[in-house]
């Protein structure tokens, strides 16, 4: 009956290119040594990562001993923020972030309040931006870190890096950026942006699931989080996982090389998506910076429904996409990114997140809407918020 | 993670909609928490004759109401104060343990609206015990 799936999720994950996962494939059953030995088949393992490293060197403009694999993007951000702080107790224990970060870096400073650290988080304005005037006055003489996320995985809002990476430098304060919804989106310098550290997960951008990586500029210290043996110089033990470093090296290689037609391509699309909502359907609001946002990224509220409805009809359609909403998100409460922004939480409810990926076409942005039309304007009969609305347009 | 018989009141509600000089009205939750209820009822006699429910919410929020008013249409109103929360969750098949809370706000509406028409009959012989205000759990009292 089904006829059709659009995939709108790839903020979410993506699916791995067959050019990744062919040159992943050899590193399962044919070159499996451990890239720790020193025997013929462990070389290639060795030099796959090598390999690897440079690839994502040369994105970042990094050196590739700047480059550390980790299990994905929450591992890097743990590895960034815990092992930064731990290091650096000397110079003091004062860290600044957002309130809109992913929970990766929300949770690693939460943790790192209960031992005695002390976290600024910062105000976002409605657009999801910060202010680097509020960041300059929430530095301290005790502040180590800054760490602010380059694009926001709900709204897409893109933050002005480079100005925060001098600011930071100047103030000589260390600065990362979770750059994991941003990799293959924008274009990255370590060096131009002043980023003393940013982490990047494979599965972002048609890699594979399980692996990611950090940059740490040289000469920083930080301290490991995992312990054991010597892999990644100390930082991260554990056996590499060749096979997903291999796929990443070649993700990010790919994405890069494609760069202006793949990010030209969800231009399209999304202005094309956000164009044709706001004509067909009234009460909505998107929700991030109208132009400094992902070029996949279209967040919508939808006024008087509620976003998981909103989502099992649309996957009934074979429409799969994501909300805010509290349903959603496993609490009581609606994303804490649409609250910072400065949504009521009944607005905040009724989020429809789409994110376009390279498959998708100008015909799937005319399916979803015309499904969107019809599907929120069913949740809307339904609704006795609308009616208010409605017998209030009707005196 | 719904059974099917959710998703089955979930993507065809029955009952939705109002009446219009309902006899009942019952309204419980509050947007901020993203779930309201209402419904309306047509009552002769002390039966129900006739249901219509509007809701804002997820899809169990949607599901129990549209179970609810099947449950109670046709049913005299004392037998309509007995429908329990368990009873539309049984008769949907389940609900997750986080979705429970829907099936009480159905609850709720359901005597919160039979209590409105006592009140506006101003009928003393039968007394309601409603847990008003906002779903079980929420913060946002």
């Amino acid at each position: 009956m089904l006829n059709k799936e659009i995939y709108l999720d790839h903020a979410a994950t993506t699916a791995v290119d067959k050019r990744v996962l062919n040159e992943m494939l050899p590193y399962f059953s044919e070159n499996y040594g451990n890239a720790s030995s020193v025997y013929g088949i462990a070389r290639k393992s060795k030099q796959a990562l090598d390999e690897a490293r440079e690839r994502v060197a040369k994105v970042l403009n990094s050196k590739p001993e700047e480059i550390y694999f980790t299990a994905g993007g929450s591992e890097s951000d743990n590895l960034a923020i815990k092992g930064i702080m731990h290091a650096n107790k000397r110079k003091g224990n004062h860290l600044i972030t957002t309130k809109i970060e992913h929970p990766a870096v929300l949770n690693t400073c939460k943790k790192l309040e209960k031992e005695g650290y002390e976290v600024t988080y910062l105000n976002v304005d409605k657009d999801g931006l910060i202010s680097i005037q509020e960041l300059e006055n929430a530095i301290r003489p005790t502040t180590v870190l800054i760490s602010i996320m380059f694009a926001n995985n709900e709204i897409g809002t893109i933050q002005d890096i480079e100005e925060i990476g001098k600011l930071a430098r100047s103030k000589g304060v260390l600065f990362h950026t979770d750059a994991v919804q941003a990799i293959g989106n924008v274009r990255i310098d370590v060096e131009k942006m002043n980023i003393d550290a940013l982490s990047l997960s494979a599965h972002k951008f048609y890699g594979p699931k399980g692996v990611g990586a950090l940059y740490v500029r040289k000469g920083i210290i930080f301290h490991s989080v995992i312990d054991g043996g010597h892999q990644e110089k100390g930082k991260r033990a554990g056996t590499e996982n060749v096979a997903g470093i291999v796929g990443l090296g070649k993700a990010i290689e790919l994405i890069y090389d494609e760069f202006d037609s793949y990010n030209a391509h969800l231009i399209k699309l999304r202005d094309l998506y956000i164009k044709k909502v706001e004509e067909k359907i009234p009460y909505v609001k998107l929700n991030g910076h109208r132009t400094q946002r992902l070029p996949g990224n279209a967040n919508f509220s939808f006024e008087f429904i509620e976003g998981e409805s909103l989502l099992l009809m649309l996957d009934i359609k074979g429409i799969y996409a994501s909300s805010g909403s509290a349903c959603t998100s496993g609490s009581l409460d609606p994303s804490h990114v649409l609250l910072a922004i400065g949504l009521k939480h009944e607005i905040a409810h009724g989020s429809l997140r789409t994110t376009f990926g390279r498959d998708n076409t100008v015909q799937d942005v005319d399916y979803v809407v015309d499904n969107l039309v019809q599907i929120v304007d069913r949740l809307r009969q339904m609704s006795p918020l609308y009616e208010e609305v409605l017998k209030q347009n009707n005196k | 993670m719904y059974s099917e018989k959710v998703m089955d009141h979930f993507s065809n509600p029955r009952n939705v909609g109002e009446i219009e000089n309902a006899d009942g009205i019952g309204e419980v939750g509050n947007a901020k928490c993203g779930d309201i209820m209402k419904i309306y009822l047509k009552i002769e006699n002390d039966i129900i004759v006739d249901v219509k429910f509007k809701t804002f919410g997820c899809g169990a929020a949607i599901a129990t109401s549209s179970m609810a008013t099947e449950l109670i249409k046709g049913k005299p109103i004392q037998e309509a104060l007995e429908l329990t929360n368990k009873a539309v969750v049984e008769a949907l098949d389940g609900l997750p343990p986080v979705k429970l809370h829907c099936s009480v706000l159905a609850e709720e509406a359901v005597k919160t609206a039979i209590k409105d028409y006592l009140d506006k009959n101003n009928r003393t012989d039968i007394k309601i015990d409603i847990c008003s205000g906002c779903c079980e759990g929420c913060s946002h009292h």
